[in-house]
């Protein structure tokens, strides 16, 4: 049976029809969700999407968080059920419900940065990295104003201890992320939440490469093993 | 009397007919006020002036250019490709599988001289809502941009502004940028270029049009509430009719918020999808006025509008400024009455705030005859009494007059041939280097590194690349490329030959990306039309660009004019911005600009000349603007074209880059720096000439040996020269340590910070 795949539109995403796509592409349904209706439909993953939910008014994801969906997916999420990936807007939405540590900030720039970026994965043991090696070297695409990584040294350090670092900008961070952290999972790793976006590089024609491709198709392999995260 | 105090109402206006009025304050000629009063048979009310004003202000009646404009669809040629053609929103042109799309330029200039961030981000938000006007899924954007010197001052605060906004606005929408262009020269310096494009794709079938037919029919606001937007005209109504502080002083410049337009493209296509509107209009420059008397000519000619029920940020506004204000993110729709319900429902859905303010009406025949009868309240008071087509399509036509300035033959004359050339090789290095760092030759990344190009997932080839090309459809492997090109000083050395060498590039980079070119859009920047000098530039640009695309069969269909981009006496150098759209049937196919291919041969397709007038050369190294821009041969181009598609179409090259300014060294350069391989190159006779002429008709092709005779026979079958002029990659003397100095020469135009903008 297909695995279901849900991809949350709020106000405002942009990049939801291009999760969906890699959705697809790795071989799993996608199930649109709307961010007003409190009903996950049943789908067994859920990926939260680029761009400017609500406008990104107040702060990035600050609004997003109570949208009526998300009184259903943050439970979901938190017990290390509902395997969970932001990116992006999404990994900031996922911030600001203390699903992940941490807050997404202003470039160091100041400016919107738009390129093809290395990441070195540091950890395959989530839901959805499983299907890269630990060290490898993608090529996605970084796209955001607000991608700098903060929190505070003792929470840092705790995410190093426990594995929980999941990308790293290689070759030094673009945004003045603390530590080169470009992406980060919960205790559970079903939670996972980066500001670059695999669902830009998953077809050659269009992306730098196909390397995002593994994030969908790593929740599919933890899905069809039938092994809950950390089980 | 009025019951609302100091309301100029149609039955004040009959009883007061010789109150004066400030039309020369609102830009109207004492003629064309005149003419108001006799298509009225009284004095307009103040609302009726602040209508009449604006829509037949330059910007909205193209009166001073229209007898000129009217070559684009005398000369158009015959095209079945095009579905709809100009004076609509945008034209729409038939890409094939059921599927059209349609594009358009517009300049925001002025305003982003004013207010750089909003300015240029609502001339974005502008022609998307353009493009969505017509029933288009907008699905990418480009912008042609012109500054003053990089290191000016003011260029300083203006250009961080404009990008900013671009970016801030574009990326927001979810809208791909995938090019344009960025020029500099001193004359932009208080007349900034913001010409933003926008490609939207749709079916056939759901093409919409600006009409209001079937009387009885809803007329619907929606989206943004009305505030005291770009209403500086509206002021010296409000204060001559109240003479109330208050009214006074009003921001001229709109604020944009692209969340709201976000919601606005969602909900409008969840409508057209849904069967729910019969006309929608968007509102831009001229706001109501516009929407009310465009929709209304074109269906029965009829409307009656109750103002008073739109909904306002600010509760302290008039009539008039209603009119006036060009608040953003606003739609106007025909609704049939018994749709409204459902309509309403997805307005809610999507947040969107959607007002019943009139229906379209019947007019009697000698209504109909007098161009319609649109009638607008205030409060149960008629403000407004007036035939709608006299408005929209009616308006003043100018012949103004032109002459060819008295020192266009002296700078013809001031031959760029005669200035002195490099006296040795490490000369000629130094000078080709010194003219690919310029700004506006070199690496653009650091503006283009601020826009979202990835977004949809549709994007196939983006900047910094010839043209950009999107995929139509996640079903299909058919595309559309888009370039724009504008050289401002070829078209002040030749304003004929300058605006077909512009439309010549645009041809030239979409050919070079492997797409056909099919259509035209066009943004002619220009000083005062009211200098003869001005006028003639103009009237040589547009029979040009007319003489180019009817030679070629590419219709225009559509774009924008943009008068008085000038300081004082002096104009801007004319800025004609041409936009070609072509389609390739497979992306997979597309040609990309970089060489990247180690052990493929490097071929030059087309004829060198020595051609140095208006040369990023002899502006670069000599400062220099004189002699006649590169001589335009469309066979040339047309054969290049071809040879460049067909090339892409059967797989015989990797890699292709049109020749533009700076010639065949910046081209190779860019195209080894993209590709970041080594490139060998020989040239016969004068390296000079050979490494910066900019003759037009010109490409090189990257081409893997198995394929070099089947590419030199094409080439010959179209009659396009053809030489191998070296290799990439191997032990190229532009091997990966020397490339150092040009990588940091290419990229040394930093961006001008602002004090806004640290780096």
């Amino acid at each position: 049976m297909t695995a279901r795949v849900g991809v949350v539109t709020f106000p405002g995403s942009l990049d939801d029809k291009d999760a969906a796509r890699a959705v697809g592409l790795a071989g799993a349904e996608p199930v649109p969700l709307w961010h007003a209706d409190a009903d996950l439909k049943g789908v067994d993953a859920v990926v939260l999407p680029g761009g400017f939910s609500y406008g990104d008014y107040l702060r990035c994801g600050a609004i997003a968080r109570f949208a009526p969906l998300m009184s259903e997916l943050v439970p979901a999420a938190r017990s290390g059920a509902l395997p969970v990936l932001g990116i992006c807007n999404g990994f900031q939405i996922l911030c600001e419900s203390h699903l992940l540590p941490g807050a997404l900030t202003r470039n160091s720039s100041l400016r919107f940065v738009n390129r093809d970026q290395a990441l070195r994965v540091e950890s395959a043991d989530t839901a959805w990295t499983g299907d890269y090696a630990e060290g490898q070297e993608i090529l996605v695409v970084l796209k955001s104003g607000e991608g700098s990584y903060v929190a505070d040294e003792e929470t840092l350090d705790e995410l190093e201890a426990t594995g929980r670092v999941v990308v790293r900008y290689a070759g030094g961070s673009p945004n003045g992320s603390r530590r080169d952290i470009a992406g980060i999972a919960n205790e559970h790793g079903n939670v996972v939440g980066l500001m670059p976006h695999p669902e830009h590089a998953v077809e050659a024609l269009t992306g730098p490469s196909t390397d995002g491709l593994g994030f969908f198709t790593s929740v599919l392999s933890r899905l069809t093993a039938g092994t809950p995260a950390h089980a | 009397m009025s019951e609302v105090p100091g309301l100029d109402t149609v039955a004040v206006a009959l009883d007061t007919p010789d109150t004066p009025q400030p039309h020369a304050e609102l830009g109207m000629a004492k003629d064309e006020y005149e003419r108001v009063r006799e298509i009225l048979g009284r004095r307009p009310t103040s609302s009726e002036l602040a209508i009449y004003s604006v829509m037949w202000s330059e910007h909205c009646s193209y009166k001073s250019s229209k007898v000129h404009l009217r070559q684009f669809g005398e000369k158009a040629p015959e095209s079945d490709a095009l579905l709809v053609g100009m004076g609509e929103n945008a034209g729409v042109v038939d890409v094939g599988d059921g599927r059209a799309v349609t594009f358009k330029i517009e300049s925001h200039n002025h305003p982003s001289y004013v207010e750089p961030h909003q300015g240029a981000a609502t001339g974005v938000g502008g022609i998307v809502r353009d493009i969505l006007t017509m029933g288009a899924r907008p699905v990418a954007v480009m912008d042609a941009l012109r500054f003053g010197p990089a290191d000016a001052e003011d260029t300083k605060r203006v250009l961080p502004g404009v990008v900013s906004g671009i970016s801030f606005y574009g990326n927001c929408l979810g809208l791909p940028n995938i090019g344009g262009e960025i020029g500099f020269g001193p004359g932009y310096l208080g007349n900034p270029l913001v010409n933003a494009l926008c490609v939207g794709v749709l079916r056939h079938e759901d093409i919409k049009l600006a009409q209001a037919p079937g009387p009885g029919n809803k007329v619907v606001l929606f989206g943004s509430t009305t505030g005291p937007d770009g209403i500086g005209g509206a002021s010296v109504l409000a204060s001559a009719t109240f003479d109330d502080a208050s009214h006074a002083k009003r921001p001229s410049v709109q604020v944009g918020d692209p969340f709201m337009e976000k919601l606005l493209i969602e909900c409008s296509l969840e409508l057209y999808a849904r069967d729910l509107v019969v006309g929608i209009q968007d509102l831009g420059a001229a706001g109501v006025s516009c929407a009310t008397t465009e929709l209304a000519a074109g269906g029965t000619g009829g409307m009656d509008i109750q103002l008073d029920r739109v909904p306002l940020r600010d509760p302290r506004l008039t009539p008039e400024e209603i009119l006036m204000s060009e608040s953003q993110e606003r739609m106007m729709a025909v609704v049939e009455p018994a749709k409204m319900d459902e309509f309403l429902a997805i307005c809610d859905k999507w947040q969107i705030l959607a007002t019943e303010i009139g229906e379209v009406t019947e007019v009697t025949p000698e209504e109909a005859e007098r161009g319609g009868r649109l009638v607008m309240t205030w409060h149960g008071e008629t403000v407004v009494d007036m035939p709608p087509r006299t408005a929209s399509d009616e308006g003043p036509v100018y012949e103004r007059p032109y002459a060819r300035p008295a020192g266009q033959d002296a700078l013809q004359a001031d031959d760029a041939a005669a200035l002195p050339r490099p006296a040795d090789d490490a000369e000629l290095r130094d000078q080709l280097l010194r003219v690919l760092g310029a700004p506006g030759v070199g690496d653009p990344a650091w503006v283009t590194q601020q826009y979202d190009s990835y977004v949809r997932g549709d994007t196939v080839v983006s900047a910094p690349h010839d043209a950009g090309m999107i995929r139509v459809a996640d079903d299909s492997h058919r595309g559309v490329a888009l370039a724009t090109d504008g050289n401002g000083r070829y078209t002040r050395l030749d304003p004929y030959a300058g605006t077909q060498a512009a439309y010549a590039e645009a041809f030239r980079n979409v050919a070079a990306t492997g797409a056909r070119p099919l259509a035209v859009t066009n943004c002619l920047n220009f000083g005062s039309p009211e200098d003869p000098g001005v006028m003639w530039q103009f009237a040589e640009a547009t029979r040009g660009l007319a003489d180019a695309c009817q030679r070629l069969g590419t219709p225009v269909t559509g774009g924008n004019v943009s008068f008085y981009n000038q300081t004082g006496d002096v104009a801007i150098n004319p800025t004609p911005v041409v936009g070609v759209l072509g389609v390739i049937d497979d992306v997979r196919t597309r040609l990309r600009s970089a060489f990247d291919t180690d052990g493929a041969a490097v071929f030059l397709l087309g004829e060198t000349r020595a051609e140095f007038g208006g040369s990023a050369w002899a502006d670069v190294v000599h400062g220099h603007l004189g002699g006649l821009p590169p001589r335009v041969d469309l066979a040339a181009e047309a054969a290049l074209g071809e040879v460049l598609a067909t090339a892409a179409d059967r797989g015989l090259a990797t890699a292709a880059h049109d020749l533009s300014d700076g010639g065949l060294g910046v081209a190779i350069a860019e195209a080894a720096l993209r590709g970041g391989r080594g490139v060998r190159v020989e040239v016969d006779g004068d390296a000079f000439t050979a490494l910066f002429s900019e003759s037009g008709a010109r490409a090189v092709v990257s081409v893997l040996p198995e394929h070099k005779d089947a590419l030199r026979a094409l080439a010959a079958e179209h009659g396009v020269p053809v030489a191998e002029i070296g290799a990439v990659g191997g032990d190229a003397w532009w091997s990966a340590t020397r490339a150092g100095p040009w990588r940091s020469r290419w990229t040394s135009c930093a961006p001008p910070t602002s004090p806004r903008c640290p780096p």
